[in-house]
């Protein structure tokens, strides 16, 4: 076997790196490498870390810096929840518009727990502990979401517009049964439930925070490690098993990394539809490579660098701590529908 | 020569739909009787009537407490005639609404009207509290208008060749960031609670006294029986539509108009049907084509039937307690519409 | 070599390869043509694994397609189908560099790069190394992904319509540069091709395929006369002979 270097001779420019490739591109390119991005982006997040943990921070000091802890661990742990199976999700499927929750995932998750809560109640077997709940609802939801993405994407290919609104119908359908659901069961179950699927940046459960810590760092750490194969799975099924990934293991291995993703942000602070969304699409544009190795942790930064710095902002200096979830949900509704209008431009 | 003179003939007859859509006209010149679609219509809406008389029976008996007149005149009639009514209306405001956008998968509820009106409704609730039940439908009727006509403005901006699932894509986007609008007025005013009422459709409240504004639906629908001819020009798009003499413009905001105050009032009296809409003409102009004046009976009789049947299965299901019928219908719709999407998906 | 033993594949109801049986020997460029619907393009993607077999069986170099290891076979074997729509913003050197996954697993070494230039080269591609796909003309984007495929540095090269998007010059430098990927560096190149002149005049080895079989199989002397291809095409054309090459005439 010759090769193409053999017999055509060796040219005898230097290329870089393909990680450094991403040519100087307006302001981007002020960021620098991708390595150097990364740091930065980490700086970033830090002191908006920082920021959230020292304005006003005031009165009985342990008290305040304990109730910031946990806010702070909540809202970074669901931050890279959300960044990582977001970025899992779309290498997947191959499309940038199509996320875990547009896809109606993280209802798919509320409505698990409403149905477990609904089962053991109606069994009589009491109330089980949340993170006894979270447990056995997150085991649900790898099967479940599996069996799901395998029906929606395994069978005949469908247009990515298509799956978009099966999407989205799928998640209405999904909260409408978990409505019904709710409306039917014993009134005391349902207060249970409430707390739980109402829950918001500004009271998650502080009882998930160990469990769903070691969760995230854990899964985060194995997808990290095959971003390699992750960026030959962007290019779509077929050049995927043209270059040699074993397309269905690969796949697999992604969709159970993002289920229990999934349901730890889903279980944190409920469902948020388009954060994920944004992030992503901005992480793409700022990593400044395609390379899962920067990507990744970058979407990660940024997720956290947005939620703990508009968190500050928003409690600190005009105390409306509670807004946040809406205006996540206002903006990114904004940039989905650029992005489908960009996307059907381009056609 | 011939296929002129015959549609010349048939011109007084069936006005400017003859002349509008070419396709229908060979076999409205065939008669009426003897175009299969229109016996299998006619089987239609004979089945579907049977069916709704013997429904409404059943809503009528079905219940708690023991029946009386009192109790069927002050409760069960009203309530029955409302379901009827929005069933019906809320199914014929989608068909027009996808003939005159010209996309099957819009609906008052996936392009932004139905929030708008819940937007409307709120506001009016907050800044002018004793308004009367006819205000506040006043005020809803205009922000749902004004949302439609903003959807319409965006879909100026999609791409005329992307795909058939931009258009009400777009539209659900838009019906969320209104409905966040919405949400957060509601929560920053306490009201949340309330909003999450007005908005999911239940009929549990009608009594008389309390729908007779649904009445206006009846009068939408005989107005949208006699510009029939007219929406199904409009629908072959506004070139077509203008070189055939008709006023496009003024046919667009009619209609629209029309599905907008249907929306307003469903969602002031009753709450949201959502994809009603949208599943019951898809399903009926999947049998029998498209063409409004031979489809809207069909439409209405089985837009009907339907919440008719979610009605009576939200009153069964966890008796003696009363779930919201626009969960069952969301729980039925949403399931349908996804066997459509699927199906459809394989056939592309 | 690559052996089709019976090969079947049904969409549905709709029987598309139908019992094909084909030996493909070695070295030299291997031109599939045919009507429209003849199971082209499929036959080639059960070939390149990128569709499971419903009956028979495939082998490259040896290789059972449906059995072996994926990327052992990823390092036998490189297609490129059509049109290869990419999400992913990529540059013409990120993407070359992806022909070299099967063998680098992603950390490309001194060897590796160097096979990317030189992939580069072969097609035309150098000072557009930089730039990103979607600013690219379809024919560079088609010759940056035929640089891919080179870049996978496999023995078997399989291309369906790679005149796709091409215009006349491009064409004809896309038929020569395989040429000589076969001569030069002695792989096994398939294509799928429509025009059959093209073919003829750039091949070894013609396979013609019609409803979902081979219908004819030999060199192009032995395809290009007016009785063949009337069989495989169902029409009537004329085959001329200009300067001792023959060409189909079907354009009156």
């Amino acid at each position: 076997m010759s090769s193409p270097a053999s017999r055509a001779g060796m040219s005898g420019r230097t290329t870089q790196d393909p990680a450094a490739t991403a040519p100087p591109r307006r302001l981007l390119a002020l960021l620098g490498s991708p390595p150097a991005r990364l740091v930065l982006f980490a700086l970033l997040a830090l002191a908006c870390a920082a920021a959230y943990y020292l304005i006003n921070a005031n009165g009985n000091i342990n008290f305040v810096l304990t109730y910031r802890s946990q806010k702070v661990a909540a809202m970074v742990l669901v931050g890279i929840a959300v960044a990582i199976s977001t970025v899992l999700f779309q290498t997947i499927t191959a499309n940038r518009i199509l996320t875990p929750s547009i896809m109606g995932f993280d209802s798919l998750y509320a409505l698990l727990q409403t149905v477990l809560v609904f089962v053991t109640s109606a069994f009589g077997v009491g109330t089980l502990s949340s993170a006894m709940n979270f447990g056995l609802s997150a085991v649900l939801m790898v099967i479940s979401s599996t069996a799901l993405f395998l029906w929606l994407f395994g069978g005949p290919r469908r247009s990515l517009y298509l799956m978009v609104l099966v999407g989205i119908i799928f998640g209405t359908l999904l909260r409408s049964l978990a409505t019904l659901l709710q409306r039917i069961m014993e009134p005391n179950s349902f207060l249970t439930l409430q707390s739980r699927l109402f829950a918001s940046f500004t009271n998650a459960d502080p009882a998930l925070l160990p469990i769903a810590a070691v969760l995230v760092v854990a899964v985060s750490l194995v997808i990290w490690l095959r971003s390699d194969e992750l960026d030959v799975l962007a290019l779509g099924r077929e050049l995927a098993t043209m270059l040699g990934v074993n397309y269905r293991r690969t796949v697999l291995i992604g969709l159970v990394g993002m289920a229990v993703l999934v349901s730890v942000s889903t279980a944190l602070v409920g469902p948020i539809t388009f954060f994920g969304l944004i992030v992503a699409n901005l992480a793409y544009q700022l990593a400044g490579t395609h390379r899962h190795r920067y990507v990744l942790p970058v979407a990660a930064l940024l997720s956290i660098i947005t939620l703990v710095g508009a968190q500050a902002v928003l409690e600190h200096l005009f105390g409306m701590g509670t807004v946040l979830s809406v205006i996540i949900e206002f903006v990114g509704g904004i940039v989905f529908i650029v992005l489908l209008l960009r996307n059907g431009r381009q056609r | 020569m011939t296929t002129l003179l015959d549609l010349d003939r048939d011109r007084p007859a069936a006005a400017s739909a003859a002349a509008g859509s070419a396709t229908s006209t060979p076999t409205a010149r065939r008669g009426a009787a003897r175009d299969p679609r229109n016996s299998r219509r006619n089987l239609a809406i004979a089945v579907g009537g049977g069916l709704l008389v013997a429904g409404s029976v059943v809503s009528l008996l079905i219940g708690a407490g023991t029946l009386t007149w009192d109790l069927l005149w002050i409760s069960r009639v009203p309530r029955t005639v409302a379901v009827l009514l929005a069933g019906a209306a809320m199914a014929l405001a989608g068909l027009l609404m996808q003939m005159l956008v010209r996309n099957r998968f819009v609906e008052p509820s996936t392009v932004g009207t139905t929030e708008s009106a819940g937007l409307g409704l709120l506001l009016a609730n907050l800044l002018a509290p004793g308004l009367p039940l006819s205000g506040k439908m006043l005020v809803a009727v205009v922000t749902a208008l004004l949302g439609t006509f903003l959807f319409l403005r965006i879909l100026r901006a999609i791409p005329p060749r992307s795909s058939v699932i931009v258009v009400p894509l777009v539209g659900m986007m838009l019906s969320g960031i209104i409905s966040a609008v919405a949400t957060y007025i509601a929560y920053r005013t306490d009201l949340l609670q309330a909003m999450g009422i007005w908005m999911t459709g239940d009929f549990s409240g009608v009594m008389r006294g309390r729908f007779e504004l649904l009445w206006v639906l009846a009068l939408v629908g005989v107005i949208c029986w006699f510009a029939a001819d007219r929406f199904t020009v409009a629908s072959l798009g506004e070139s077509t539509a203008t070189s055939l003499g008709l006023r496009y413009q003024a046919v667009l905001a009619l209609g629209l108009g029309l599905v907008a105050i249907t929306a307003a009032i469903t969602v002031v009296v009753v709450g949201a049907l959502p994809f009603l809409g949208l599943v019951v003409p898809n399903l009926v102009c999947s049998v029998l084509g498209d063409n409004l004046r031979r489809n809207l009976p069909v439409v209405a009789i089985s837009g009907a039937l339907l919440v008719l049947i979610c009605d009576i299965l939200a009153r069964t299901i966890n008796q003696p307690f009363e779930v919201p019928v626009g969960v069952v219908v969301g729980v039925v719709g949403a399931a349908i519409f996804l066997v459509m999407l699927l199906r459809r998906g394989q056939r592309g | 070599m690559i052996r089709v033993e019976n090969a079947t594949k049904a969409y549905g109801t709709s029987v598309v390869v139908d019992g094909v049986s084909l030996e493909l020997p070695t070295g030299g460029v291997t031109s599939i043509v045919g009507p429209n619907g003849a199971g082209k393009s499929t036959l080639l993607s059960t070939v390149a694994r990128l569709l499971p077999l419903d009956g028979g069986r495939i082998s490259v170099a040896g290789l059972d397609v449906s059995t072996a290891d994926t990327r052992e076979l990823a390092r036998v074997l490189a297609m490129l189908k059509q049109d290869n729509p990419l999400t992913v913003r990529l540059s013409v050197q990120d993407l070359v560099s992806f022909g070299r996954y099967p063998h680098s697993r992603g950390r490309l070494t001194e060897t590796d790069r160097a096979l990317v230039r030189t992939a580069i080269s072969y097609l035309d591609l150098e000072g557009l190394e930089d730039r990103f796909l979607d600013e690219l003309s379809g024919g560079q984007r088609q010759r940056a992904f035929v640089a891919m495929v080179l870049a996978q540095d496999t023995d078997y090269v399989l291309l369906d319509e790679p005149l796709n998007n091409l215009d006349m010059p491009h064409a004809r430098s896309m038929m020569r540069r395989l040429r000589r990927t076969a001569d030069e560096l002695n792989k096994t190149v398939v294509i799928v091709i429509h025009d059959i002149n093209f073919a003829a005049a750039y091949s070894d080895q013609i396979v013609a395929m019609k409803h979902g079989r081979v219908c004819r199989q030999g060199s192009p002397e032995e395809i290009m006369t007016s009785e063949a291809l009337a069989d495989i095409y169902d029409m009537d054309l004329q085959v001329h002979e200009i300067e001792g090459r023959r060409f189909a005439q079907y354009y009156f």
